[in-house]
């Protein structure tokens, strides 16, 4: 059961956090275009995102002093992999609008074409990279 | 003010649910998409569970005027399925594949330090810089 259980409440935890976003503030939590906002001139227009970023991280850096144990899975890839991989999401979730919060997670739950196509599309194309790189590699 | 604490405070939660479902994880997210090999399908109920509290939480936002602490929704209003989305979507596909990483749970794991997990990050915003000087290019 634990391995389905922690991924559920993980979803839910995700779940509330952009819906306390939507209820709170009217935004979508799509947080590749948070980012991207996020490094263009500062406005004050931006304080949501600041604010949402400053939590994300340093929550992430709480759980990591914390709970150390939880982050017991190896980041140390290849430096070609981690930087053709970063160039693409960056790059990608720019031009298609969206990563998996905010098409995945909220546009979905909107109902949103655009999102739904979005997801089709991320989604095959991370399972034929993943089957590539399992034939090539 | 109150706008503020609340995005905070759905970032915390945020990077907590990433970590509790195992989504920062590269390898739980690359055997998530190994379909054709030993398929780990847990991370289904990741988006099984935020989609469950999205849809009927958004339903019920969404038939307000207003949200709490904003005179209105910012809703996406392109409603287009044009080459952009499907470009885009192609690309962000194979760079998650690739990895296992995608930006949330990126920017978690940019907290242990660990270079790689840096170097991701930096790589994703000089992609994104990227777009801002060939966006002309889809136009």
């Amino acid at each position: 059961m634990e391995h389905i259980i922690y991924p559920l409440l993980g979803g839910i935890l995700i779940g509330l956090s952009s819906s306390f976003m939507l209820g709170g503030l009217g935004r979508i939590t799509g947080i590749s275009g948070i980012v991207a906002m996020s490094m263009s001139k500062p406005t004050k227009e931006n304080n949501w995102r600041y604010a949402f970023l400053a939590g994300l991280l340093l929550g992430g850096f709480a759980i990591f002093r914390i709970r150390p144990d939880l982050f017991n899975y190896s980041l140390d890839y290849p430096w070609v992999q981690v930087i053709v991989a970063g160039l693409f999401v960056g790059y990608g979730t720019r031009l298609g609008s969206g990563c998996t919060s905010g098409h995945g997670v909220c546009g979905l739950a909107r109902f949103s074409k655009r999102s739904l196509i979005a997801t089709i599309l991320f989604m095959s194309f991370g399972m034929i990279t993943v089957a590539l790189k399992g034939v090539l590699l | 003010m109150k706008g503020t604490l609340i995005a905070f405070l759905a970032g915390v939660m945020f990077a907590v649910g990433l970590v509790v479902s195992g989504m920062t994880n590269p390898e739980i997210v690359t055997g998530f998409l190994d379909i054709f090999g030993e398929w780990n399908y847990s991370l289904a109920f990741v988006m099984g569970g935020a989609l469950l509290v999205n849809v009927i939480a958004f339903k019920v936002i969404l038939s307000k005027p207003k949200p709490l602490c904003e005179t209105q929704h910012y809703l996406p209003t392109n409603k287009l399925v044009d080459k952009k989305l499907v470009v885009g979507s192609i690309l962000f596909g194979v760079g998650w594949g690739a990895l296992g990483v995608c930006p949330g749970p990126g920017l978690v794991n940019l907290m242990t330090f660990e270079p790689t997990a840096v170097g991701f990050i930096v790589s994703m915003l000089v992609g994104m810089e990227i777009f801002n000087w060939t966006k002309k290019v889809w136009e």
